[in-house]
C-alpha cells in the first residue's frame, strides 16, 4: 500500500512543479518537503503524519490520482493566526497529509536574550506570547530568582498571580473571539474583543501599556497597583460572567456550533502526551494535568479553583474548557483581592531592585545603586535552571544557563504553542479541509511563541 | 430621483482623492503582537469602521492599503513583498509599531530593519505596539496626506 | 522532584528508552548549549522529560564529541521532531536517523547557525546624528 503511495505522490510532484500554481508551492525553498516527498517510506509518513500512535491513515483507492492535490495555506492568510504557513495535501475536500512550515516570525529573540542583562531580560521575552505577556515575564524573572535564591514579598507574589490570571482571562478571550471568527460566528469577534478591552484598561492603568508590560522583573514587579485597584477588579469580576453568560446563550445550544465543533479535530490523550502537547488542549482530552495544582508557584496552592476536564478531545470540547477555566481564574483573581497582603512589592535589596524614583533626590548611595542597576545590571551565581509556568497554552518553560555574569549564558524558552503545534498532522489528516480552520483555531496557537 | 437641487461641483481630483480616503480596505497583514492592536482597533470600542475602512481583505487584489502590523523577519521578507505587488495601484503603505518601522529593539540577524528596506512606507506608527488610538492617527494622517497631494499613482 | 542526569552519547539513546519505559511520558523540552573557548567539548544537548503520573521531572545532558552527531529520539517520542530541526537550525548539530532534518525557523537557504556563540548577532549600527533627512 505504501509502495503505491510512493508513485502517486511522485506524479502529483511532476505535476505540481510544472504548472504555474503549483509552481509557487513548491519552490526551491521547500527543499525539505520537496525532499519528504521524495524520500518516502513507511516511517517517515508515520511520523509526519503523526500517526506513530494511533494509525489512522487510509488512502480510498476509488479516487484518482488526478483529485489529489497541494494547496498552500498562509503564511498570509487570515485564519492561521498569524504568520502559520501549511502545505496541505488533499484528495477532493479531504485533508491527507499535512506539513507545517514555521519560521515566518523568527526574531532571533534567544539570542537577544543573551545580549540583555537580567534586568532588561523581560522586555524581552514578554514579546514572545504577545497574547499572554505576563506569563513570559514571570517565568523569566522564577529563573532569575530561582539561580539568585531570593524569596520575592507576600505582596509581590500575589499581585503577579493577580496580574497572570487576568492575562489568562484576557487572552482566552480573544482565542474564544479569533476561534469564533474562524468558524464563522463573528458575533464571536465583537465580543471577545470588547470583554478583553477593560481587562487591557486594568493592565494599562497599572502597567502603563496595553500589551508587552515588563511588569513582573526579577525581585517582585515593577510598580505597586494603582489607587482604587479593587474597584476595577470588582467591575471586572461583575462584568465578564455576565457576559460569559451572553456567549453560552449564543453558543452552546446552539445547534450549528455543535454540529461544527463536535467529533471534529479529536486528540486522545495518548497523543496529546506522545507530542508533549499541554494545557487546555491535554485537559480537553481527559487528563487533569495543570502545574498550577501539580508544581505550583508563586504560592498559587493557596488558592481554591478546580480544573475542568473534558474526556471528548474534540475541538468542542477544547472550546468549552477556555469558557469554563475563565470562570476558574475569576475565581483566583476574587481570592487574589480578598487576600492581597501589605508590604514591600519587591524585593528590598539594593543590588536587585532599583530604589524608588524619590530617594533619588536625597541619598547618593541610592543613586549609584540606581546607576549601576540600570547600566550594568546584577551579578547571578552560576547554574542552570528550568523553571515552568501554567500559560493559557500549556507549559511555558524557561531555561537559562549562567556563567557568573549580568547576561544570561544562554536563554531558551520552551513555547507551549511550539510544542502544541506539531500535533496538527494528527488533528487535521483525513478531516475535510473546512475542519481544519476549526482545529487550528482551537489549538490557539501563537506565532510569537512558536517562531520567538 | 436626479432633482436639479441635488447638484453640486467639485473637480475631478478633489473627488477622486475623496473617494480614496473613505473608502480605504486594509489588506489583512497582521504578522506579531501589533496584528492583535489592529484587531483591537477594528472591534467594538474603537470601530476602524467609521472611517469606512472595517472590511479587511484576505485577499490582496481587493485592498488598497498595507498595515505591516509586527516585526519582518528575513523569512517574511518576500512573501510581504509578494503580496505589495500583487495589490492593485493606488496602494499605500503604513509600517505599524517599532518592529516594522526600524527593527525595534530587536537588532538582530533575524528580522529586517525596517520594513521600508522592502516596500515603500508612507506612515510609520510608533509605539510598542501602539494602541488602536494611535492606529488610527496614522491612518488618519495617512487620509490627510492623500487629501493634500496630486493624484499621481 | 528534579533529577538532573549527565551521561555519555552511547547511552543516550538506551537511557531514553528506558525512561520511556520508566513512565516519562512526555519530552518536554530539547535544546542545546554552546560552550565556545569556554569549556571542551563544546556542545550540550539538554533534553527535559515530564512524568505526567508521577509528577516528576528529569533532565538529561549529554556532551557532544566533534562529530556533533546524536541519536534522534523522535521515534520514541515524535514531540522531540520540532525540537531537533531548532537545534539542527540553530547549532548545527545533526540528529541522526531524524525522519526530516531540514531547517525550521530560518530559510532553507540560509548561512551559518545563528545561536552560536562565534555567530555574530548581526546588529546594524544605528545612526543618530547626521542622519539623513527625510521630508
Amino acid at each position: 500500500m505504501m509502495e503505491e503511495n510512493k508513485d502517486t505522490v511522485k506524479d502529483v510532484d511532476f505535476w505540481a512543479t510544472n504548472s504555474e500554481e503549483g509552481g509557487w508551492n513548491i519552490s526551491s525553498t521547500d527543499e525539505g518537503s520537496q525532499k519528504m516527498l521524495e524520500q518516502e517510506d513507511e516511517v517517515t509518513t508515520k511520523i509526519q503524519m503523526g500517526s506513530e500512535v494511533i494509525d489512522d491513515y487510509f488512502i480510498d483507492d476509488d479516487i484518482s490520482d488526478d483529485e489529489r492535490m497541494i494547496l498552500n495555506m498562509g503564511p498570509q492568510h487570515p485564519s492561521t493566526h498569524g504568520v502559520l504557513r501549511l502545505q496541505v495535501e488533499l484528495e477532493g475536500e479531504v485533508v491527507r497529509r499535512v506539513q507545517p512550515v514555521i519560521g515566518y516570525l523568527h526574531t532571533g529573540m534567544e539570542k537577544t536574550g543573551e545580549e540583555l542583562n537580567y534586568f532588561q531580560g523581560p522586555t524581552n521575552t514578554t514579546r514572545m506570547d504577545y497574547l499572554s505577556p505576563f506569563f513570559n515575564e514571570l517565568v523569566f524573572s522564577l529563573a532569575t530568582e530561582k539561580l539568585l535564591d531570593i524569596e520575592v514579598p507576600d505582596r509581590a507574589s500575589t499581585i503577579r498571580i493577580l496580574m497572570t490570571e487576568l492575562n489568562r482571562i484576557s487572552s482566552h478571550l480573544v482565542a474564544l473571539a479569533t476561534g469564533g471568527m474562524d468558524i464563522g460566528a463573528l458575533s464571536m469577534m465583537i465580543f471577545g474583543f470588547r470583554e478583553r478591552e477593560l481587562i487591557l484598561d486594568f493592565f494599562e492603568k497599572t502597567t502603563g501599556l496595553r500589551m508587552n508590560h515588563n511588569f513582573i522583573r526579577p525581585g517582585g514587579v515593577a510598580a505597586d497597583l494603582p489607587d482604587n485597584w479593587q474597584k476595577d477588579i470588582e467591575k471586572i469580576l461583575k462584568v465578564i460572567p455576565e457576559k460569559l453568560k451572553d456567549y453560552d446563550e449564543m453558543l452552546l445550544d446552539n445547534p450549528i456550533w455543535q454540529g461544527r465543533l463536535k467529533n471534529v479535530g479529536i486528540l486522545t490523550t495518548e497523543e496529546c502526551l506522545a507530542y508533549g502537547i499541554t494545557g487546555p488542549s491535554l485537559r480537553a482530552s481527559g487528563y487533569a494535568w495543570d502545574l498550577r495544582k501539580m508544581q505550583p508557584y508563586s504560592g498559587i496552592e493557596k488558592y481554591e479553583f478546580d480544573i475542568p476536564v473534558f474526556e471528548e478531545g474534540d475541538v468542542f470540547a477544547r472550546w468549552r474548557i477556555k469558557v469554563l477555566e475563565i470562570f476558574e481564574s475569576l475565581k483566583i483573581v476574587e481570592q487574589a483581592m480578598g487576600n492581597m497582603p501589605k508590604g514591600p512589592f519587591k524585593i528590598q535589596d539594593k543590588k536587585i531592585t532599583p530604589p524608588p524614583r524619590k530617594r533619588l533626590d536625597e541619598s547618593m548611595e541610592a543613586l549609584i545603586h540606581h546607576f549601576k542597576i540600570y547600566t550594568e545590571g546584577f551579578k547571578v551565581p552560576e547554574g542552570e535552571v528550568y523553571t515552568t509556568v501554567e500559560s493559557p497554552r500549556g507549559e511555558l518553560g524557561c531555561f537559562i544557563v549562567s556563567d557568573g555574569s549580568s547576561k544570561p549564558y544562554r536563554m531558551h524558552v520552551r513555547g507551549p504553542s511550539f510544542c502544541n503545534l506539531q500535533a496538527l498532522p494528527v488533528v487535521m489528516s483525513d478531516s475535510p479541509i473546512a475542519d481544519a480552520v476549526a482545529a487550528i483555531a482551537s489549538l490557539d496557537p501563537v506565532l510569537g511563541d512558536v517562531d520567538r | 430621483m436626479f432633482s436639479p437641487d441635488n447638484i453640486f461641483t467639485t473637480t475631478i481630483d478633489k473627488a477622486v482623492r475623496w473617494s480614496r480616503t473613505q473608502s480605504m480596505w486594509p489588506v489583512t497583514f497582521g504578522l506579531a503582537c501589533c496584528a492583535i492592536e489592529m484587531m483591537a482597533a477594528g472591534s467594538a470600542k474603537y470601530d476602524l469602521a467609521r472611517y469606512g475602512m472595517e472590511v479587511f481583505r484576505a485577499s490582496p487584489r481587493q485592498a488598497d492599503l498595507m498595515i505591516v502590523a509586527g516585526r519582518v523577519s528575513q523569512k517574511m521578507a518576500p512573501v510581504l513583498r509578494q503580496v505589495y505587488d500583487q495589490m492593485a495601484e493606488p496602494k499605500w503603505v503604513i509600517a505599524m509599531g517599532a518592529c516594522s518601522s526600524t527593527g525595534g529593539m530587536f537588532n538582530n540577524y533575524a528580522l529586517v530593519q525596517g520594513v521600508d528596506h522592502i516596500v515603500p512606507v508612507d506612515i510609520y506608527v510608533p509605539g510598542c505596539p501602539p494602541g488602536p488610538q494611535s492606529l488610527m492617527h496614522g491612518i488618519l494622517t495617512l487620509h490627510q496626506k492623500i487629501m493634500d497631494r496630486e493624484i499621481n499613482r | 522532584m528534579k533529577e538532573n542526569l549527565e551521561i555519555s552519547i552511547e547511552d543516550y539513546f538506551q537511557k531514553v528508552e528506558e525512561l520511556k519505559n520508566d513512565g516519562y511520558e512526555m519530552m518536554v523540552d530539547l535544546t542545546a548549549i554552546d560552550w565556545f573557548r569556554k569549556k571542551e567539548p563544546r556542545f550540550e544537548v539538554v533534553v527535559n522529560f515530564l512524568s505526567v503520573s508521577k509528577n516528576k521531572r528529569i533532565s538529561i545532558k549529554v556532551k557532544l564529541n566533534d562529530e556533533l552527531t546524536i541519536p534522534s529520539i523522535t521515534s520514541l517520542y515524535p514531540s522531540a521532531n520540532f525540537y531537533e530541526r531548532e537545534v539542527f537550525d540553530m547549532f548545527g548539530i545533526n540528529f541522526e536517523n531524524h525522519p526530516d532534518l531540514t531547517r525550521i525557523l530560518m530559510p532553507d537557504d540560509w548561512v551559518g547557525h545563528p545561536l552560536r556563540k562565534d555567530y555574530g548577532t548581526g546588529r546594524i549600527p544605528v545612526q543618530f546624528k547626521n542622519a539623513p533627512k527625510v521630508d
